[in-house]
């Protein structure tokens, strides 16, 4: 079984610092990393090659040159090689754009049986380029999955997380499984596959390399622009009050605020 | 005049469901803008009588798919139905909720027509000048806010928050004109088959449509004080949330976790009771309308999001509001 994992380098959340004083982010010295949310895509790409002898797995990227790390990343858990897109034609690509690229390129280094992406990245939070890929592809699309049931070589069953429950569904493959947290705990990478990482193939493909035109991609071949940029704050400076002042005054104060907002209406006996 | 303004009306398990009015509000803003009528497509099945329905809510007209086909929500042909409606029909604008329907349907009926597309929206307004949607959207965990416009062919689509806008008061005398639309019997045909659906045992509405939302972290201490959230989430008629740490710990499913690699959250009211307010978990509630945070520790940065901090003990705070509530409501 050939696998794809769609992968993104992202800013790391967990090194942003809000500023005290304007409550907008402080962008200097962030970190990147591999996109939280794709890890539990390469963990289930990683876990259907356990089971599976007969399976390989590409890490796919689009990204500047230094986005090889996230690559090298996925590799370093479980894939066996990766595959880059980088190219200035690239750059400022949006969902569709890169649904185009990414698809051609899959084209290219294909045909896959099963493609992995994660439910969204951290830093774009759009979620769109998955099943906008998949669509291109001919893939069925399946998001939000929290388990992989079965897997045969014709056709994959799924559970998928959605409002209000979980739904069982069984599709044609190829298919774009797009997983979300509850479906695995991404693997720590072992010093095995750090050196493995460190001294497989990255094949890095530019724009002339997949045949895109410069008009089919990047900022130019994208559909949606951005006009303008603002930094809201997310601090609110409230009121604070402390418990040990009084408990009851305290109390007092939220069922106020309850009042307000009409909780107290709708509220059904225990 | 202008073309139509469209909202995806979204069906689950057989019925319109409420968020399609919200998506109503939404699009008779910009329809009044731009003097042009405001239009629902529903694709579904068995769900032509309930159409009329969303004339109420601000529809003038609504496009009905109706087949058997459609049951149980099926992405692929829900995006080629609507590829050929937009073909036909030739909206400016469609907006669908940015529920796990539509996040998973129009990005695919955006490649498949080329179309741009602009995910979990918070504001939509038209230029003025150039008579184009624009688009506001959260971005890196609502730390920017960027303005969106769509270039090249209509429609101009995007997603928006569900509950980020009230319905339109119904009026129950307004009517609007239905237009069936037949799908070609080749498009129906689903690489997706449903097997089964099983409803999750949880309190309250999924989070992202609560209006009240009571929350929970690390500072609850242990699962049993956990449980406790939802005594008052159920006398508030509210869901529970959590932080990553309380899901990682057990406390409570997946699908309640509030942040970024969780769910993104616009109640009214966001209570969170012992959560120190990391920034993943700010990303997905700061937009809620107040904020209420009981915390222990002074420094927590979730007071600095909060529209009421209180310092104190989350377990006690919760016990003494439990009672309260109960107390208000002569539950005791």
């Amino acid at each position: 079984m050939k696998i794809a994992v769609l992968v993104k380098q992202v800013p790391a959340v967990d090194t942003v610092k809000i500023d005290e004083k304007t409550g907008t982010m402080i962008r200097e010295g962030v970190e990147a990393e591999l996109n939280p949310l794709d890890l539990h895509a390469v963990e289930a790409a990683v876990r259907i090659k356990e089971a599976r002898q007969d399976t390989s797995i590409t890490a796919i990227s689009m990204g500047p040159m230094t986005a090889q790390k996230a690559v090298r990343y996925a590799i370093a858990m479980g894939a066996d090689d990766g595959l880059l897109l980088s190219d200035r034609k690239f750059g400022g690509a949006d969902t569709l754009a890169t649904a185009r690229t990414l698809a051609r390129a899959i084209k290219k280094a294909g045909p896959f049986d099963l493609l992995l992406a994660g439910e969204r990245a951290t830093d774009g939070e759009t979620g769109q380029v998955g099943p906008a890929c998949a669509e291109l592809l001919g893939a069925s699309v399946l998001s939000y999955v929290s388990a992989i049931e079965e897997l045969s070589g014709e056709k994959v069953r799924v559970v998928r997380a959605v409002e209000g429950g979980h739904e069982t569904v069984e599709a044609k493959l190829p298919a774009m499984v797009i997983p979300v947290k509850e479906m695995n705990v991404p693997r720590l990478c072992t010093l095995s596959g750090k050196l493995r990482a460190k001294k497989a193939d990255v094949e890095i493909l530019t724009a002339d390399d997949i045949s895109m035109a410069a008009e089919e991609t990047g900022l130019t071949g994208s559909a949606t622009q951005v006009v303008n940029v603002t930094y809201p704050k997310v601090t609110r400076c409230g009121r604070r009050i402390a418990a040990a002042d009084g408990i009851d005054a305290a109390i007092g104060e939220i069922m106020k605020i309850f009042e307000d907002k009409n909780c107290l209406e709708k509220a059904e006996a225990v | 005049m202008s073309a139509e303004v469209w909202t995806l009306a979204e069906v689950r398990g057989g019925k319109i469901h409420p968020v399609s009015r919200e998506l109503l509000a939404w699009g008779k803003e910009l329809a009044d803008a731009l003097g042009a009528p405001l239009a629902s497509v529903i694709v579904g099945s068995g769900i032509k009588e309930q159409s009329a329905s969303l004339a109420a809510y601000g529809a003038d007209k609504v496009y009905v798919a109706d087949a058997p086909e459609f049951e149980n929500f099926k992405a692929d042909i829900t995006s080629a139905t609507l590829a050929e409606m937009i073909e036909k029909y030739k909206p400016s604008i469609l907006i669908a909720s940015a529920t796990t329907q539509g996040r998973t349907v129009m990005p695919m009926l955006s490649s498949r027509i080329g179309c741009g597309l602009t995910a979990d929206c918070t504001e939509l307004a038209i230029d003025r000048e150039s008579k184009r949607l624009i688009q506001t959207r959260p971005a890196i965990g609502g730390n920017v806010m960027a303005d969106i416009k769509t270039k090249g062919r209509d429609p101009q689509m995007c997603t928006v928050r569900p509950k980020s806008k009230r319905p339109l008061s119904p009026d129950a005398s307004r009517e609007c004109e239905t237009i069936e639309f037949a799908p070609k019997k080749e498009l129906l045909e689903s690489l997706v088959k449903f097997i089964k659906f099983e409803a999750e045992k949880s309190v309250g509405l999924p989070l992202q449509e609560a209006e009240i939302i009571v929350s929970g972290g690390k500072g609850m201490k242990n699962a049993k004080n956990f449980a406790r959230l939802e005594e008052l989430a159920r006398l508030l008629g509210g869901s529970v949330g959590a932080s990553r740490m309380a899901v990682d710990l057990g406390w409570a499913p997946y699908s309640a976790q509030v942040g970024l690699s969780g769910k993104s959250v616009t109640p009214r009211l966001y209570l969170a009771f012992g959560i120190s307010g990391a920034v993943q978990h700010i990303a997905g509630m700061s937009g809620a309308e107040t904020i209420v945070a009981v915390n222990q520790d002074p420094e927590a940065p979730i007071f600095r999001v909060a529209d009421l901090a209180v310092q104190g003990d989350a377990m006690e705070m919760l016990g003494g509001l439990i009672e309260a509530v109960k107390k208000y409501k002569g539950l005791q």
